[in-house]
């Protein structure tokens, strides 16, 4: 079973309108660096500097983070997580750091992504931007900007898609 | 003590006898072979009392099997293999008696040690042992050993086995001297500067693998050379532990030249098993000469057939559990071959390459011929020993049920299907179920 | 996704899917390895030994860093200052040290097997870092790892390994892994070290240098161990120099894009001229650059095998 929680429009019309927010908040886009998590946020990161970039005229530095190496839970999954690349080619010392994700669910990623992004260097801050937030935390972490909220029980599973993987931009919620 | 083994079918080349027979026992000899037709008439007057009999329907009853190439390790590798445990190992093995190497410690190349393997094979043995002498002292090569003192001590043959006597002058005077007591060199055939670290056969294996190779050519050039020796001194010469290909090809031209006094022998494994039972580094399947290629074996087989290997002998060589464990480099070369070896024997007669008569052959007449003992035969008044052997059944080989303590074998595992179930050795009954 | 054993032992026992992902595996530890902080907490808490029977120095910093960089513990064991050398049997060494708590054990053997012995009788992951003239896997994945960095693709590529073959742990990895991966092998020198049986594997062999480099697109030099000019391999280093040295001359009858490779150490002069070592078709320096990321990348690849 599942159910269309976004479509193209609505993500469109989001990351605009989360652009914003970043805007109003950092107010302005000068010292802020974006770093999407491999692999939803990557694209994220991707669509919200462009709109950025619209927005406030300014080439901002978007980065890719592979956190698999920062995981916790290596020593008990079945398989080690495939280690993608991680490119940030940009200097993060006292920049601002938003890091960007689909999906905000435990925040184990979250938490796993800062440490990556602290081998990095010392921003002056991190913020958290994410496309959905289905809740269920099991972190003290929350998000700075939130697409959508979406309340979800802890069976149900939040699928992102994106053009960039050749699929059409949608949120689906699943469920058996 | 009588005994009589009924409805047995007994194998007996000697005699030529293959067919049903009850064979008679007495006081520790063979008193007669009756066949079925013979046997109607004769029964009334038979006086039964006393007597054992055991019924053999279905089996095999053969002469106790006499095994030219044993390694009994005592005196001085008591941890490896003992007098006591070897013999009741061979007896298991249907094997009545065994000829022992000289490399124990200290080495048999004088009549003490002849007289010690003799005195404590006398108390603790299960079969009849017949040592073997060095031929150089010490197996060094270098001076004669007392072969005469040995011999009338009880030695049936010298060697200086795993130590091959590389000085050709040295082999020629050893084959000249021999011929004053008519017994046989056994002759150890390795040039050990061509094997020198080897540890497998030499192939595209052993270079995958990275272990270093023996090539045939290893053991050809000995064969070659002891052949060309036997020539010159007119010595009996006897090529132990047969592998290669090659070396099949030098006897059989040897004995087409009418070289009466060339023998050869060759152990089951090298034509059971091939290099590729070395595997994952599989110590246990580290032997010296190596274990050879495929087409080695197959020569092996038509060898035996066309009669140029002589005998089939075990080279059992016991080692510690221990030993074989970790570099397959450090590791000892041997298997521990006593009691699979009429198993694997037996499936030459599977495979049409031996009739029964010509493996009791291989594995008792020819071997007692020679070494001149009156043995591996079933000729009334001959030494009672007896193996019965059943062929119905298969059983797995599991080298922890061995006897030998040597449990060093790569057949374990293996499905076989004839076992020695009762054997008669020095008078005694061994019954297994 | 995943290794399938827990252990690294050969070349042999892997498939090209398998190579493909230690080596796509692997970029991303080189990236790693570019920060700042080349460190990561993938492995935290897990420990590795370096059990070393042979005197290595280049191999075993390689992987002490590479397991430190993948945040484990790591203690070196090595044969003098052991108790290998009262005697211990290596069976009784590798429990030992796998009841110290070892997650992972790299070892170097002159035996070949050992790897395969250690790994059979022990539960934590074993690496083989060279066992005797067997196989050193993670050596040749680098070498890998090399080609495909600089080439972009290894299928097709036509690559010479020049020198003591059957000696070589080195090569016999790499033939086995180019194989896999669909590139042609030559394999050059003296017809005493390079066993004609070879050419079962679909390998060519030469004896006359030119003619094996010709068009060759990777000129792989192996270390001629200097000790076997005195046992009839070759009469003198000098004439093997003369022979199977790679000088600027030869080179030139390669491709004109070839790169040249060497395991290390190398001796200049014996089997390699410094033009060569120094010049511009060198990648000997990345590879032990690479090294590190390929280790880095087996260990982490090992450590998700649950058997």
């Amino acid at each position: 079973m599942s159910k269309v929680l976004l479509n193209k429009e609505d993500i469109g019309r989001i990351i605009t309108r989360m652009a914003h927010e970043i805007i109003e908040k950092n107010k302005g886009v000068s010292s802020l660096c974006l770093i999407g998590i491999q692999r939803g946020g990557v694209h994220l990161a991707g669509r919200l500097a462009a709109r950025l970039q619209e927005i406030g005229g300014q080439n901002i530095p978007v980065g890719a983070l592979d956190i698999a190496l920062y995981r916790d839970d290596i020593a008990v999954r079945k398989e080690q997580p495939v280690v993608r690349r991680t490119e940030v080619a940009f200097e993060i010392n006292n920049e601002k750091v938003v890091l960007v994700d689909d999906v905000l669910f435990t925040g184990r990623s979250i938490r796993a992504a800062m440490d990556a992004v602290m081998d990095f260097g010392r921003p002056s801050a991190i913020q958290l931007a994410v496309l959905v937030d289905r809740g269920h935390r099991e972190l003290p972490i929350k998000a700075d900007f939130v697409g959508k909220n979406v309340p979800t029980s802890i069976e149900e599973t939040v699928k992102v898609e994106f053009e960039e993987d050749g699929l059409e931009d949608r949120v689906v919620l699943e469920w058996v | 003590m009588k005994v009589v083994i009924k409805n047995g079918r007994v194998i007996d080349p000697s005699q030529g006898i293959d067919g049903v027979c009850d064979l008679a026992i007495e006081d520790g000899k063979i008193k007669e072979v009756k066949s079925e037709k013979s046997r109607g008439k004769s029964q009334k007057h038979e006086n039964n009392r006393g007597t054992k009999e055991i019924d053999a329907s279905g089996k095999l009853v053969l002469p106790g099997l006499v095994d030219l190439h044993v390694h009994l390790r005592e005196p001085g590798y008591e941890y490896k293999e003992t007098i006591r445990t070897g013999t009741t190992a061979a007896v298991r093995g249907g094997i009545t008696s065994v000829c022992c190497m000289p490399n124990t410690n200290p080495v048999n190349d004088n009549s003490s040690v002849t007289e010690f393997i003799l005195k404590k094979a006398a108390s603790e043995g299960a079969c009849r042992v017949f040592p073997i002498g060095a031929i150089t002292k010490g197996q060094k090569g270098e001076e004669l050993a007392e072969m005469s003192i040995m011999y009338e001590a009880g030695c049936v043959a010298f060697s200086d086995d795993g130590r091959p006597v590389m000085d050709s002058l040295m082999m020629r005077r050893a084959m000249e001297y021999s011929r004053i007591l008519k017994v046989p060199l056994i002759s150890h055939c390795e040039d050990l500067a061509l094997s020198a670290g080897g540890v497998m056969h030499e192939g595209l294996l052993s270079v995958t693998l990275g272990l270093k190779g023996i090539p045939p050519q290893a053991e050809e050039v000995m064969v070659a050379r002891d052949i060309a020796l036997a020539e010159l001194t007119g010595g009996r010469l006897h090529i132990a532990h047969v592998s290669t290909e090659g070396s099949v090809a030098l006897i059989r031209s040897a004995k087409k030249r009418g070289m009466a006094d060339v023998t050869a022998e060759t152990c089951p494994h090298y034509f059971s098993i091939t290099e590729e039972a070395v595997g994952n580094y599989d110590a246990n399947a580290k032997v010296n000469p190596p274990l050879r290629s495929r087409k080695d074996a197959e020569a092996i087989k038509q060898g035996l057939h066309d009669g140029t290997i002589d005998v089939i002998a075990t080279d059992h060589a016991p080692h510690h559990r221990d030993e074989k464990l970790g570099e397959f480099d450090f590791a000892p070369s041997g298997i521990s071959g006593l009691e699979t070896s009429l198993g694997l024997s037996m499936r030459l007669v599977d495979e049409g390459v031996l009739t029964y008569s010509g493996l009791v052959e291989k594995m008792a007449l020819k071997p007692s011929g020679i070494i001149g003992i009156d043995r591996g035969t079933l000729r009334p008044g001959a030494e009672a020993d007896v193996v019965v052997v059943d062929c119905s059944r298969e059983y797995r080989v599991d080298a922890g049920e061995f006897l030998s303590k040597g449990k060093n074998t790569p057949f374990g595992g293996w499905t076989l299907s004839a076992k020695p179930v009762l054997t008669i050795s020095l008078g005694r009954i061994h019954e297994w179920e | 996704m995943g290794l399938k054993s827990k252990d690294l032992i050969g070349i042999k026992a892997l498939d090209a899917a398998d190579i493909e992902q230690i080596l796509d595996t692997a970029a991303g530890f080189k990236d790693v390895l570019g920060r700042d902080i080349k460190k990561v907490p993938a492995l935290r808490g897990k420990t590795t030994v370096n059990l070393f029977y042979e005197p290595s120095t280049r191999t075993r910093t390689s992987f002490e860093l590479a397991a430190k960089r993948l945040s484990t513990d790591v203690i070196n064991f090595s044969v003098s200052t052991s108790s290998v050398v009262k005697g211990e049997s290596l069976r009784d060494t590798a429990l030992t040290i796998q009841a110290l708590g070892a997650d992972f054990i790299i070892v170097r053997h002159s035996c070949s097997g050992v790897a395969h012995f250690l790994a059979n009788n022990l539960d934590a992951s074993v690496v083989n870092a060279g066992d005797g003239t067997n196989e050193h896997p993670t050596q040749a994945l680098l070498d890998l790892f090399t080609i495909r960095e600089k080439k972009g693709i290894i299928r097709g590529l036509e690559v010479a390994i020049v020198g003591d073959i059957l000696h070589s742990r080195v090569a016999k990895s790499n033939i086995y892994a180019l194989k896999k991966m669909g590139a042609g092998v030559r394999l050059i020198g003296p017809p005493t070290l390079v066993p004609d049986v070879l050419r079962d594997l679909d390998v060519e062999i030469y004896s006359d240098m030119e003619k094996g480099l010709k068009g060759a697109d990777i000129v792989m030099m192996l270390r001629i161990q200097v000790e076997r000019q005195g046992k009839g391999f070759f009469p003198t280093t000098v004439e093997y120099f003369r022979n199977w040295g790679l000088t600027p001359e030869r080179l030139a009858g390669a491709k004109k894009s070839a790169l040249v490779m060497h395991p290390g150490p190398m001796n200049r002069g014996v089997e390699i001229s410094s033009d060569v070592a120094d010049g511009m078709r060198s990648v000997i320096l990345d590879q032990v650059t690479n090294g590190l990321a390929v280790r880095m990348a087996v260990l982490y690849l090992l450590a998700g095998v649950r058997e």
